[in-house]
């Protein structure tokens, strides 16, 4: 609960990543690429049996159940599990030990959007020597697309979060109001539930990056173009568009409840009918039971609203990655580690501590499909969760300065929320402010 | 204490009629730069490593940039003059002064009032009022932060309660308008029982004989405010509004707090620390983020000084 609380809040978190670039510099002069020496998965398997100490550096819990698993199955490997902090504070102790060129993790957990970052300072193994690449199609196309960075493959999806529409059923059958199936019918039950109920929203948002991107890489936008350094920024394709007109029409007319997600209004109008509806990753399960008991029983889950009627389109909201900084000795050892904890036996074990998976097979699996969920009344939720994972739209990617991007997103496209400011031209000046910002730091950056 | 009593021991000993006095006095006094060494020596070293280090290491980050791509090039002033040109720089720098000018001088006068309120001795309960005034001042900024940013809720918090008990429609305190004003609320309320202590303090050395000979004259108590009180806390009154001023251009807690309450209306360069944390914690631009820190120093230190001057101008 709090792994998945802590990963959604970084999304939004403002002061993240502090020492990146710190690392990032020590780095840049340096340039340790990996060797790049193409290791077969016999070196892989010796490694395993030869064994050795492996460090890792993860603050998700459910790793734990999996490091003993892989201890009994390869005796002579000796695990040591490490919480270096939960996100930002792991990067900067992660990029401090890679310019310090010592202390450095044989495995660190790592955020799909802060995972750029990382490979392009070359502080990351690219997996691909070990044959990573020929996991595709293991995983689901939105966590697989989010580990491919620079051409090569910087890490394993642990999880993922693929998107769904969470939804207060008990207030939307009070007011005989029918779920939603497309954003246009959102903002339909959105004026409806205002009409029967006042004080009732349809959701709430004071502008979030991390949803905003969600949206319009659910509604098929690609916003981000990025090939090594060339960095292309452009908000005003198809999907952000079709996504700011919608929103705006919702702002407008003070359809979304101006509540920050986390704080304790937020809670409360969960739990007491105040937000009906709720579009976010299938981490989210777990933190409605902690922290909105009053929920239970009336929340149900349904696929996410479509851009177009009939259409099956999907999105990942947060989720991490296993990978192998790059100053690590033991990349081999390392990687049987990955692959045991993502690929294979892992999985399970993690499945079972309440994670959701990354994997195709896991997701398909007919125990994970049939698990009813208390909270939502019985329902088998993660049928509607695998189903969203499997229509991600491949070819999304983030910037590699996401998270100083996503920290300015207030300051820009955030005022149309509270101000006169179109939401249009709000992404538009967010865009000059990440474009700003790339073009400082040395990107090669259109619009 | 420690850097005095060398000396008392040296003069002691000059005052010493015995005969031995004229040669241990010398050698006393050959060594006595050294004795003083000695004894600041512990505070110099911290002073170097914890204050000064500090700032030659900001102004040696200062004259640097580095970027993702490219790594760190040395540039001069180039950042100072990029601080100087920057827009949001001078936002957040208009908004702590707007702050200041405003703040500042309610909360002193409050802070005065109350503090002539004990000191009049008319006042019941008056080591209860005392205390509980000064009261918040002990809870810690963030606490207090939080505290506010709930009771400044417009739907479940009280600013929601009193709307919904009286049927008003409050706006948001939080709102684009309001939310300086209502950070300006918070931080009156933490330091109005520290700035009613400084004075209440300096109130309480008057000699109690002026007091009897205001009496004697006919003095009335606001003649006695007017004439005695409040030139002799002038010093007092100096310093606080230094401490003050210091306080407003470093605000930080308050704002950075209330961000994920209401992020839209408090951006990422709201005040001149503000930005600069955000420039280096997210943005990682550490170099420019020195500089920034560097030039707002300089201000605080010129505006400081100023308010110094004036207020010893006047008390002469």
């Amino acid at each position: 609960m709090i792994k998945t609380l802590t990963r959604r809040g970084l999304l939004q978190s403002s002061a993240v990543a502090a020492a990146l670039a710190l690392g990032l510099t020590a780095c840049g002069g340096g340039g340790n690429a990996a060797p790049q020496q193409t290791v077969n998965s016999d070196a892989v398997e010796q490694a395993l049996q030869k064994g050795g100490k492996l460090t890792v550096w993860a603050w998700d819990q459910s790793l734990k159940k999996v490091a003993e698993g892989f201890e009994a199955k390869y005796p002579n490997v000796d695990v040591n599990l490490v919480n270096a902090g939960t996100g930002n504070d792991q990067y900067t102790a992660l990029q401090n030990a890679i310019s310090a060129g010592s202390g450095v993790p044989d495995v660190a957990q790592i955020e799909y959007y802060a995972l750029p970052q990382f490979a392009l300072s070359k502080s990351l193994a690219d997996l691909g020597q070990f044959g990573a690449a020929d996991l595709d199609g293991t995983f689901t196309a939105g966590p697989w697309s989010s580990v491919q960075a620079q051409g090569g493959v910087y890490g394993l999806p642990m999880d993922s979060g693929p998107m769904a529409l969470f939804y207060n059923k008990e207030l939307f059958d009070k007011h005989g109001i029918a779920v939603p199936t497309t954003w246009d019918e959102f903002l339909e039950a959105g004026r409806a539930l205002k009409k029967a109920d006042p004080k009732a929203y349809i959701a709430n948002d004071t502008g979030d990056a991390g949803f905003t991107t969600s949206m319009i890489w659910q509604a098929g936008g690609k916003p981000y173009q990025v090939d090594g350094t060339n960095v292309g920024v452009n908000f005003s394709d198809e999907g952000s568009t079709k996504f700011a007109e919608t929103w705006q029409k919702l702002i407008d007319e003070d359809l979304l409840a101006p509540i920050s997600s986390w704080s304790d209004e937020w809670y409360k109008g969960l739990g007491n009918g105040t937000i009906a509806t709720l579009s976010t990753g299938a981490w989210m399960p777990g933190n409605l039971v902690s922290g909105v008991a009053d929920g239970a029983g009336k929340w149900r889950v349904a696929p996410l609203p479509q851009w177009e009627k009939g259409a099956t389109s999907s999105s990942e909201n947060g989720g991490s990655s296993l990978a192998i900084p790059a100053a690590g000795s033991q990349a081999a050892l390392a990687y049987g580690f990955l692959k045991y904890s993502n690929v294979e036996e892992g999985v399970q074990t993690r499945i079972d501590g309440g994670a959701f998976p990354a994997t195709s097979k896991d997701l398909a699996s007919e125990k994970f499909q049939n698990t009813g969920f208390k909270y939502f009344g019985g329902q088998k939720a993660n049928k509607i969760f695998a189903e969203s994972a499997k229509n991600v739209p491949a070819g999304w990617s983030y910037l590699p300065f996401q998270v100083y991007a996503n920290s300015i997103f207030n300051d820009t496209a955030g005022q149309a929320y509270v101000s006169g400011t179109k939401l249009k031209d709000g992404l538009t000046a967010w865009q000059k402010a990440s474009v700003k910002y790339g073009t400082e730091q040395g990107f090669t950056v259109k619009e | 204490m420690t850097m005095t009593s060398p000396h008392v021991a040296a003069r002691a000993g000059e005052a010493t009629p015995a005969g031995r006095t004229a040669r241990s006095a010398s050698r006393r006094a050959s060594r006595r730069s050294w004795a003083g060494w000695w004894f600041i020596g512990p505070f110099m070293a911290v002073f170097a490593l914890v204050f000064l280090a500090p700032i030659a290491y900001s102004i040696y980050l200062s004259v640097f940039r580095n970027q993702l791509i490219g790594g760190t090039a040395f540039v001069g002033l180039d950042n100072y003059a990029r601080a100087l040109g920057d827009a949001q720089f001078w936002s957040a720098l208009g908004r702590v002064s707007l702050f200041l000018a405003v703040q500042v001088p309610v909360m002193l006068f409050i802070a005065l009032v109350v503090a002539l309120a004990l000191d009049s001795g008319r006042l019941y309960g008056r080591s209860f009022f005392r205390i509980s005034i000064f009261l918040p001042y002990a809870v810690p900024a963030v606490v207090a932060t939080l505290m506010w940013g709930f009771m400044y809720g417009t739907r479940f918090g009280l600013v929601g309660n009193i709307n919904q008990a009286f049927g008003l429609n409050l706006p948001s305190p939080l709102s684009s308008e309001l939310v300086l004003a209502s950070i300006g609320n918070i931080v009156t309320w933490e330091f109005i029982g520290y700035n009613m202590l400084i004075f209440y303090s300096a109130l309480t050395v008057i000699p109690k004989s002026l007091y009897e000979a205001a009496e004697i004259d006919g003095a009335g108590q606001l003649r006695v405010i007017t004439a005695i009180k409040l030139p002799a806390i002038r010093g007092a009154v100096v310093v606080a509004s230094i401490f003050s001023v210091i306080g407003s251009f470093q605000l930080f807690n308050e704002p950075s707090i209330l961000k994920s309450l209401s992020p839209n209306t408090i951006s990422t360069y709201f005040t001149p620390n503000l930005y600069a944390f955000s420039l280096s914690f997210s943005g990682q631009q550490y170099n420019y983020s020195a500089t920034v820190a560097i030039i707002m120093g300089l201000i605080t230190m010129a505006i400081a000084y100023a308010v110094q001057v004036r207020g010893m101008r006047k008390e002469r």
